[in-house]
């Protein structure tokens, strides 16, 4: 039980929260939270004491993957240009809704980390590559990169610097994968979305084989309170090597779903249960996935355990996108399983053979176990071709494939091996032996 | 780049517009490399004629300077973009697993049932849609109504169908340019073609400079 009552602390959140009625607007944000200003002060340092201050914080990327900031931006290889900046705004980790909230609700808070980012790594030409599907979203995000070019904050000469800065708001068109860096590249490019070989990684040879950084836009949001207030400010929260702040979704079967910004450290019994109001209905929690769909999941027991990206990893699981998924008792763990394993086998792009081949084995087995059609031995044959794509079912740390996509297909397979295993093996059995009965009786 | 004579006349009736073309030069001249501009233009084609017809796709092709089918290869490759007439509403209900546990599936069924041999409507299974604060999460041609039941559901696209709404087209663009919704909705016809390429008409010579 939590002793005093978790709160939320917003940083990125905290305007768009305060004005829901048009925080969007260039007029409320410059107005009422200080945009740009963060720019303008920006203008007047060195890139690479931008750099240094970003590395300071500890910030890490809010897209998944959770690799520092300042060091990314600190591979570009020196004195080669042009240089590209893009940036994800491709939400599409099933259950991860914090980057729509952020375009939907505060576009100038993005588009000024990116003007900082930009800046910082000596870019004169950013993309801002956004889902599809957020028709809304990308108005947003358009009108407020037009308003920031009428206003002076971007276009040639900003702010009498002399530095000069194009931004480009550019819409994907319905594909998950286009959400993995490279493979955001390869689609920016006019490509099918599929991911690319690293290394060489996109700092060295990115968009239009250039050096390019590739950020979140959580992460983008999170730049303009770095540099207004220190990156020594910013190290300050958290936990560990977990700095900050960090924005979860949370989904589910809980009272109270939505997006809380917090501290790091804090436990996801206070995420769950203090803020999401805890499993609806005063049922109990069956299992809860920790980082949207591509992370193994955790039970119960795990709830004091802090939100820490490593410790996370030591639990053989991430906090990933940071989307969070609550299951009540009533929820059989192998319909789950079986509707992630349908979104991989739908969403992988085809490019390595054991993803593309092994997503829709995984399905067709995961959905007749979930049928009553399972055959005794179905869940060691998973974890049997399963091998083929993880090794040592080791995810994420090892992989057959290009990208993530491929160790993601087996998160729930292995999840359901290591909590539920005993469960459903004896369930195929009975199964089975049901079928055979049926068998025997109308012969 | 300027199309031959033989694209335009092949793509008058499905292809691009003047006016489409000359939008489309504008995104081009927004990239560094001419490529990138494709999918934009593949958006824009299919509000121009609710689809991506062969004869906006050839001529996308040789505005870029690549083959027809690399760009097919690129455009099928990705869910938004429908290479058949679908109709002037798209409704994309998530079934994803935050959705699967409140009520996505169920709507799902609700809506295929009432709108399967109504062709005006697609009825698409899809993934999450980031929403899942307010499930089940339902779009109509991008416009997001979460939370409803099904014969809430089932009202608002007849509202959009009877033009009582104003939808997007079916590649999500606004018609009015506005945030108060006020342009017309396509029609419920017999040829639904027409009535989205009614509605892109007016969309592709506003926002987005």
């Amino acid at each position: 039980m939590a002793k005093s009552a978790p709160e939320e602390t917003r940083i990125v959140t905290k305007f768009l929260r305060a004005r829901p009625k048009d925080s969007w607007t260039f007029e409320a944000a410059r107005k009422h939270n200080k945009a740009y200003s963060a720019f303008e002060k920006a203008l007047g340092m060195e890139p690479a004491e931008l750099v240094e201050q970003v590395s300071l914080s500890g910030l890490r990327g809010r897209g998944g993957a959770g690799f520092g900031t300042g060091q990314k931006w600190s591979f570009l290889p020196k004195g080669v240009f042009p240089r590209y900046l893009a940036v994800n705004a491709d939400e599409g980790e099933p259950a991860t809704f914090k980057d729509h909230m952020l375009i939907e609700g505060d576009p100038h808070q993005i588009i000024e980390g990116v003007a900082i980012t930009a800046y910082a790594i000596e870019a004169h030409h950013a993309f801002i590559y956004i889902r599809g599907e957020f028709a809304l979203g990308a108005e947003r995000l358009q009108q407020a990169v037009d308003d920031a070019y009428a206003n002076g904050y971007l276009g040639e000469n900003i702010l009498e610097s002399g530095f000069h800065l194009e931004v480009v708001v550019h819409r994907g068109a319905g594909c998950y994968i286009a959400g993995d860096e490279t493979g955001l590249l390869s689609s920016l490019e006019g490509e099918r979305a599929m991911p690319r070989i690293k290394p060489p990684f996109p700092a060295v040879q990115g968009l239009y084989a250039a050096p390019t950084v590739v950020n979140n836009v959580e992460t983008m949001s999170a730049i303009p309170h770095i540099i207004r207030r220190g990156g020594q400010w910013y190290a300050g929260l958290g936990v560990n090597k977990s700095t900050g702040t960090r924005v979860f979704s949370v989904s589910g079967m809980v009272e109270r779903p939505g997006n809380y910004e917090v501290e790091l450290g804090m436990t996801f019994r206070g995420l769950i249960e203090g803020l999401a109001g805890g499993v609806r209905g005063g049922k109990k929690m069956k299992f809860f996935i920790p980082g949207g769909a591509s992370a193994p999941w955790l039970m119960p027991e795990h709830l004091d355990e802090p939100l820490d990206m490593d410790r996370a990893s030591e639990l053989k699981t991430m906090l990933g996108s940071g989307a969070i998924m609550v299951f009540d008792e009533t929820v059989d763990p192998l319909l789950v399983a079986w509707r992630l394993a349908k979104f991989f086998a739908h969403e992988s792009c085809g490019k390595c053979t054991p993803c593309r081949e092994g997503s829709g084995w995984i399905e067709k087995v995961l959905y007749r176990m979930v049928n009553g059609l399972g055959r005794p031995d179905d869940l060691d044959l998973l974890l049997d071709f399963g091998q083929s794509i993880v090794p040592g079912l080791n995810a994420p740390f090892s992989q057959t494939t290009i990208c993530a996509l491929g160790p993601s297909t087996m998160s729930h397979v292995v999840s359901l091996d290591r909590f539920f295993g005993d469960e459903i093996r004896a369930r195929l059995r009975a199964d089975a032996a049901r079928r055979s009965q049926l068998e025997v009786r109308s012969a | 780049m300027p199309t031959s004579a033989t694209r335009a006349t092949s793509g008058a009736r499905t292809g691009l517009t003047d006016a489409d073309r000359r939008r489309a030069k504008a995104l081009v001249g927004r990239y560094p490399h001419a490529k990138s501009a494709l999918l934009p233009l593949l958006h824009l084609a299919q509000d121009r004629n609710g689809w991506v017809t062969p004869a906006a796709l050839e001529e996308i092709a040789e505005m870029l300077n690549l083959t027809p089918a690399l760009v097919l290869g690129t455009c099928s490759f990705y869910t938004m973009f429908k290479r058949e007439p679908a109709g002037a509403l798209v409704v994309s209900v998530c079934t994803n697993v935050s959705c699967l546990v409140n009520g996505g599936p169920e709507l799902l069924e609700a809506l295929r049932s009432r709108f399967a041999d109504d062709g005006d409507v697609l009825v698409e299974e899809v993934e999450c849609l980031a929403a899942c604060d307010v499930t089940p999460v339902l779009q109509v041609n991008y416009e997001y109504h979460n939370g409803l039941t099904a014969a809430a559901a089932i009202d608002l696209v007849e509202q959009y169908r009877r033009g009582e709404l104003a939808a997007r087209t079916i590649s999500g663009t606004r018609t009015d340019g506005t945030d108060a919704p006020s342009a017309s909705a396509p029609k419920s016809s017999t040829t639904p073609k027409k009535a989205s390429s009614k509605t892109s008409a007016k969309s592709s010579t506003k926002k987005r400079s």
